[in-house]
């Protein structure tokens, strides 16, 4: 997924809608229930409105998609209270209980299977849309598939690195495999393990330091980038 | 329709964000003609290309032969270099198979080594043949061309038109008429062109675009008052041969 937001220069997609997520995670905090659940709501909404926007005005998606997240910022910091903003912002991955998780992997796996389905017509889209329209892709279509995959990755991704950080777990991956790899398959690959590894190495020293997280499995993305610049293809 | 004729075009109009971009525009495109699209920038060409294709909205009528099937080679592709992929994996979006794409890149005039090459590594010429290629793929029965030469130099240029000309003479789409009159041997290509030396090669018709039809003819007919009157300027043409 973040393979596909590079190449579609939406980098910062993630990023943005990770906030859009943050109104729906403090009133899901306020309510009990859970913060995934309200993101997703918001983000639905989120992704409505800028929709709605671009058709209304011919400004560019990236100004729509500010406009967005910078007023869901405004209200998610006026609703949230201190101490769950701090929970909303940053993650927390101690409070993922095992079913959550459970819940959490199917939907990843749904997710993945779309993306993989919807993935070479993505490419083709992103290489020239009237490329794409002349082979009868419907990118309407797939675009929304698309959207609404990044809005239930976002879900799940704020639970554990916050509202701040969930747009790096999507996209630095994807830019450390661009920098090593030659092909495609490499690319959308390499995207995934790396993204892996941060996850399962920032895990693993937050158990041992007990420092939060999400910070450290960002952290982690970001070292592999760094190497990755030494060993750029 | 008559047999003969691919592409029946008639009183097309094409606005764009309340622009008019083409108008009263009319042509018929038989099998296995070579049509050169000339015309200053803006002139529509490109929008006419693409209506053709159906990815824009137009009113009137455009007729393709039923069941054709067509290739597409578009301007320019400036994202695809920042996109890690291999040759390969480019005719794979296309579901092309293993052989299939060896066909091709042999009609192309390329090596199969060049499959595993990144598509961002290729110098512009061997990328423009593989658009080509691309476009071949699955066999279709008419091409269009959308300026193949811009931002290539000139040599690339000169081997982009033999590739063309080779591929008229080579390349044997599937017949779109019936069995009882042959097995076709004819590409039929539509090619946007700013390059007239080209229209005079290689074109069997060619008409000028502004907005509508100028002129519509053989190259032979294309006259330095109507070059004059499509780019409004003092443009001469001088035919000359090389020995």
């Amino acid at each position: 997924m973040g393979s596909l937001m590079l190449t579609k220069r939406m980098a910062l997609v993630g990023d943005a809608l990770g906030h859009v997520a943050l109104p729906g995670m403090g009133l899901a905090l306020l309510f009990g229930l859970d913060v995934s659940f309200g993101a997703f709501l918001f983000l639905l909404l989120g992704i409505f409105l800028i929709w709605l926007f671009e058709i209304k005005t011919s400004l560019p998606m990236e100004a729509l998609v500010g406009i967005v997240f910078v007023a869901s910022l405004a209200i998610g910091f006026l609703i949230v209270p201190e101490p769950e903003l701090l929970e909303a912002l940053f993650g927390d991955i101690s409070k993922v209980s095992f079913e959550m998780t459970l819940i959490s992997v199917i939907f990843s796996i749904l997710i993945f299977l779309m993306i993989t389905r919807i993935y070479p017509k993505m490419i083709l889209a992103n290489i020239s849309e009237d490329l794409a329209k002349s082979e009868g892709i419907k990118i309407k279509k797939e675009n929304f598939i698309y959207l609404l995959s990044i809005a239930a990755i976002v879900a799940l991704g704020v639970k554990i690195v916050g509202s701040l950080l969930v747009g790096a777990l999507v996209i630095i991956p994807a830019a450390t495999a661009r920098n090593l790899s030659k092909n495609l398959k490499e690319y959308s690959l390499g995207s995934i393990v790396l993204g892996i590894l941060s996850c399962f190495f920032g895990s693993l020293l937050f158990k041992i330091t007990n420092l939060p997280a999400g910070p450290l499995i960002i952290l982690f993305s970001t070292l592999f980038f760094l190497i990755s610049l030494i060993f750029k293809r | 329709m008559e047999e003969k004729i691919v592409l029946k075009v008639e009183n097309l109009e094409v606005k764009l964000e309340g622009d008019e971009i083409l108008k009263d525009l009319s042509f018929e495109v038989r099998e296995g003609e070579v049509l050169t699209i000339l015309g200053p920038n803006g002139a529509g060409k490109t929008v006419l290309l693409k209506t053709l294709l159906g990815i824009l909205p137009y009113k009137g009528k455009i007729e393709w032969k039923p069941g054709i099937k067509i290739g597409y080679v578009p301007q320019r592709l400036p994202f695809i270099k920042d996109i890690p992929m291999s040759v390969k994996e480019f005719f794979d979006l296309k579901n092309v198979s293993g052989k299939e794409s060896e066909d091709i890149l042999k009609s192309i005039g390329l090596g199969k080594g060049i499959l595993e090459k990144k598509i961002g590594d290729l110098s512009s010429g061997q990328f423009q043949r593989i658009l080509v290629g691309w476009a071949l793929a699955k066999n279709p029965q008419v091409l269009l061309f959308d300026e193949p030469t811009t931002g290539i130099d000139i040599g690339g240029q000169e081997s982009i038109y033999n590739l063309l000309e080779k591929l008229k003479k080579d390349y044997n789409p599937p017949s779109t008429l019936p069995p009882s009159v042959g097995p076709s041997k004819n590409l039929t290509i539509l090619l946007v062109t700013h390059d007239l030396s080209i229209v005079y090669k290689f074109a069997t018709n060619c008409f000028c675009l502004n907005k509508k039809v100028l002129c519509y003819g053989t190259p032979r007919e294309l006259t330095t008052e109507r070059l004059s009157q499509l780019y409004g300027g003092e443009i001469k043409f001088y035919e000359h041969k090389h020995d």
